[in-house]
């Protein structure tokens, strides 16, 4: 018989029929009747003092129902820790980014609301502006906050081993400055809310949030309303991807504090543009990277220093910068290790988190120059990579990092061969390397990424199963699935455990009035954590089915098992029933019992070290090899990127179609911070808020893409899974760096790179 | 206001619409269709695709007064009676072609328009079929391979 009967199934998603006929609600697709439309009035400036503001002409236009300013919040602000709490819903004193949202309308309809807020009167007085993180930090330079010293928002000073001396004693040490884009996410979903308070002061919301948990408290601390009177509905959500659908935005306050007002719901939908010139969006950081390594390759030590645009406030900085850290020990040995990270504040748009999460920065640097050492060296970069590469631990013991990362499990090594067997890198010198003034290159990464993320407060995810009495079954959790396909591998998880099918198991979108507490989709910890706990909450359903089996068959609970809705005795399977029949003798019989198992996860309980970066930042870590084949137009500079080979070990797969989307998508995202995606900021003024000019890969940019299997089996996940979300987008930018290096014999050093950046290099090199 | 009359998905509607609202606002607000998506509202993401009279549209650039007496098929237009999804639906759904959904609607429509014009394209011809819609999380793969299935199954409907 198979080891498992759903779990690496090739079954579809458990919501694809709603998004394939239209019947899927996103948070804009709801509607009340009486509802009032909110827009907010933006800053024209990215530094200012705000003088005064005017609404009462707005308010006198026929239609408009209310107006809020940042005086109507009483002063509350909120960020991701206690001390960093610096962002107000509305800009206050001043504003400290381009197009910070200052004044919120509720009119009729979205034309008279709109109308509304360019009858707003705001006097600004304009500040001098700052907008390079390096020069926002000398002492010379405009606040953007008065509560820290020279703009630093985040600071870590991390030291392991002794770095100093390991570059003396290294055969080769290269010193590299690197820089990352200004990405976003780039959802085509803008954030949206309607929002509800009614007269008994009780907040409902349908909003766009892969983490509606951060949401509830948020509404609960401003609204200053106990959490048992918020309740987010979750909608489906048009992509997450982190930061802007991690955070509650302006427009979200507003809409409920208008909501409060006027008494009636309220919606606000944002404009792509609003999106694109606001979203909380990845960091562009500048990595120097210092590197020693021996004579043949073996690296001796690592020091990172980073700087970071934090924009205008702080959001979720202080996790970016301890990821940007505290993993530069993975995926490869390194005995020194040094980090000196700086976060600056400064007025462009707020820097966050978006998938690969801090650890693509650094990797990204580390990664390249690990090859350009190889190359000085002369030696190759699979040999580079395989002397380097953390050995798969034995079972049953740990690997343990200089800075107390620990892996039970590591499938890099079998990673790298596989894919350096696979024809993409093997026969990459067979085929031809010009064709006309099209250069080819191949090239090669190995990375790693975390899964479960920890972090400060809340971690435990939970589930419940309820079974019902004709033998299907409900999950409830507080996970959410904004896209990825959790909800599929949480019923997968579900039906696995219950020896069920997955159309038995049913799932519906969270409730914070119904759903247990969970702390969110990000750091790629819903398979891990919600997983653990759907895992644990079904086997305590089973266990009292498996009671009620026993006692009707006379025989001991552990001598019954359930597969593929045949519940029957190990030692005589003949002895046997369908599942509904079980399920209803479990809730019909003796007491009549409700079947309902709970479960809580119970993984990476220990909080974050972002003081000393000491332990571990997630549960458990994949690990990526991955080649690239580019083109490179050596007279205009475009670069084709035609394959991708992707070895992932994921732990082990449990959904493989909705694991494959995500290492497929994620790599395509990855391709676009690497050859396209840039925000064009002017004095902190984006040039290019649009999607026709913010370029994010289209169907026909897409290399073709291999996928590789390594399974490793994690003993710290459900059936041994790891993460799968984001390893890709950690392993696709080196790798296409390498593949244009391979090409041209350039080493880029800064993302994104175009093609106005190829031939100035290549006229560079002439 | 202008009065217009709209053929969405074999049902006639009269409506009377300022000379400025478009397509996709009567498609969603006046007739509710939420099916058809609001991405970028500036005819760069495709979300908002629908087929007017037999050609995939950005339903967001076409003024509800342009569309007087077309035909309009919706996402919501598009499976069968009962319920049967119709077979790009289908290959969608089994092949992983969606992961958030948002693109999905106008992906399926742009995919349809694609099919009908040429029911067995070549992968190339697929790539350019959707060239106008963005999705950001599959990196299109499993979308290509999601309507290379059903060209081979369009046929047998």
């Amino acid at each position: 018989m198979a080891e498992f009967s759903v779990i690496g199934e090739r079954l579809p998603r458990v919501d694809a029929r709603e998004k394939v006929t239209g019947e899927a609600k996103y948070a804009a697709d709801y509607s009340l009747p009486n509802m009032l439309w909110c827009k907010l009035l933006r800053s024209p400036y990215p530094h200012a003092r705000i003088l005064s503001i005017d609404t009462s002409k707005a308010e006198r236009l026929p239609g408009v129902k209310a107006a809020v300013t940042a005086k109507d919040f009483g002063g509350w602000t909120w960020g991701w820790m206690p001390a960093t709490r610096d962002e107000p819903p509305l800009a206050v004193d001043k504003v400290r980014y381009m197009a910070e949202a200052v004044a919120g309308v509720a009119a009729i309809d979205e034309d008279t609301a709109e109308e509304a807020c360019q009858l707003i009167r705001v006097d600004y007085e304009e500040l001098p502006g700052i907008f390079e993180p390096e020069e926002a930090m000398r002492e010379s330079a405009p606040k953007v906050h008065d509560y820290v010293k020279n703009n630093i928002s985040v600071e870590y000073h991390w030291n392991f081993g002794d770095v100093e001396k390991a570059f003396a004693e290294s055969y080769i040490v290269r010193e590299d400055r690197f820089r990352t884009s200004r990405a976003t996410h780039g959802y085509l979903e803008p954030p949206a809310i309607l929002a509800y308070y009614d007269p008994t002061g009780y907040i409902t919301v349908w909003a766009s949030k892969q983490s509606p948990y951060f949401h509830y408290r948020h509404l609960a601390a401003c609204f200053k309303l106990p959490l048992s009177k918020v309740r987010v509905i979750q909608p489906f959500i048009g992509g997450g991807f982190g930061g802007t659908k991690n955070d509650s935005l302006a427009g979200d306050f507003c809409a409920v504090l208008l909501s409060k007002i006027s008494g009636k719901p309220v919606k606000y939908v944002e404009s792509m543009e609003e999106e694109l010139v606001t979203s909380r969006r990845r960091h562009s950081m500048i990595v120097y990277s210092k590197m020693g390594a021996k004579k043949d390759g073996t690296l001796t030590a690592i020091h990172h220093q980073v700087v970071a645009d934090g924009g205008g406030y702080t959001a979720v900085g202080p996790l970016s910068l301890y990821l940007a850290g505290f993993a530069t020990t993975l995926p490869y040995r390194l005995p020194n290790f040094k980090y000196d990270a700086y976060r600056v504040f400064t007025n462009n748009p707020i820097g966050a988190a978006m998938r690969g999460h801090g650890i693509t920065h650094t990797r990204f640097a580390a990664e390249i120059q690990m090859g350009m050492i190889a190359e000085e060296l002369g030696i190759d970069p699979v040999e580079v990579r395989m002397r380097n590469a953390i050995d798969n631990p034995k079972p049953g013991t740990i690997y343990e990092t200089i800075n107390k990362v620990t892996l039970k499990t590591c499938g890099l090594k079998e990673a790298i061969q596989k894919v350096t067997e696979d024809p993409i890198w093997r026969d990459r010198n067979k085929t031809p390397r010009k064709e006309g003034s099209i250069f080819w290159g191949v090239g090669l990464s190995g990375t790693s990424y975390l899964g479960g993320a920890r972090q400060m407060g809340h971690q435990s995810c939970a589930a419940i199963i309820r079974v019902c009495e004709d033998g299907t079954v409900n999950l409830i959790t507080g996970a959410t699935d904004c896209g990825q396909g959790s909800d599929t591998v949480l019923c997968m998880i579900a039906a696995e455990e219950l020896g069920i099918k997955l159309e038995d198991v049913n799932i519906k979108r969270v409730d914070t009035a119904y759903t247990p507490v969970d702390p969110g989709s990000y750091g790629s910890r819903v398979t891990i954590l919600a997983g653990q706990a759907t895992q644990k909450a079904a086997r305590e359903a089973k266990r009292q089915l498996l009671e009620a089996a026993a006692k009707t068959w006379q025989v001991k609970p552990e001598d019954v098992e359930i597969r593929e809705r045949k519940v029957f005795i190990t030692s005589d399977p003949e002895r046997s029933m369908p599942f509904d029949k079980l399920a209803r003798i479990a809730c019909y019989s003796g007491t009549g019992a409700v079947i309902l198992g709970t479960g809580y996860s119970s993984y990476g309980l220990e909080p974050l070290d972002l003081t000393n970066g000491i332990g571990n930042g997630g549960t458990s870590y994949s690990f990526t090899a991955q080649s690239a084949r580019v083109g490179v137009d050596m007279e205009t500079g475009k670069i084709t990127v035609t394959d991708f080979t992707i070895a992932s070990d994921c732990g082990r797969l449990l959904s493989p179609i909705q694991a494959e989307g995500q290492i497929e998508g994620a790599s395509v995202q990855g391709m676009g911070q690497t050859i396209y995606e840039d925000f064009i900021v002017d004095r902190g003024k984006t040039l290019n808020p649009t999607l026709l000019d913010y370029k994010m890969p289209h169907s026909t940019d897409i290399p073709n893409i291999k996928l590789i299997d390594i399974v490793t089996n994690d003993p710290d996940g459900p059936f041994g899974a790891k993460e799968t979300s984001e390893g890709s987008i950690v392993s696709t930018p080196p790798a296409v760096v390498s593949a244009i290096h391979d090409a041209t014999g350039i080493w880029f050093k800064e993302l994104p790179i175009t093609p106005e950046k190829v031939v100035k290099a290549l006229k560079e090199k002439l | 206001m202008k009065q217009i009359r709209l053929m969405v998905n074999g049902e006639s509607h009269e409506l009377s619409v300022p000379p400025w609202r478009t397509l996709l606002e009567v498609i969603r607000e006046d007739l509710g269709l939420t099916g058809t998506k609001e991405g970028c509202s500036l005819g760069e993401c495709g979300a908002c695709t629908v087929i007017m009279d037999g050609r995939a549209v950005n339903s967001c650039l076409v003024l509800a007064a342009e569309a007087d007496n077309k035909q309009i098929t919706t996402i919501e237009g598009l499976a069968g009676s009962r319920g049967k999804l119709h077979p790009i639906q289908q290959a969608f759904v089994e092949h992983g072609g969606l992961q958030c959904g948002f693109c999905t609607p106008g992906m399926i429509m742009s995919a349809k328009a694609l099919l009908d014009k040429t029911p067995t394209p070549t992968k190339e011809e697929i790539r350019r079929g959707i060239a106008g819609n963005l999705c950001r999380c599959t990196g299109y793969t499993k979308i290509i391979e999601s309507i290379k299935a059903a060209a081979g199954n369009t046929e047998e409907k």
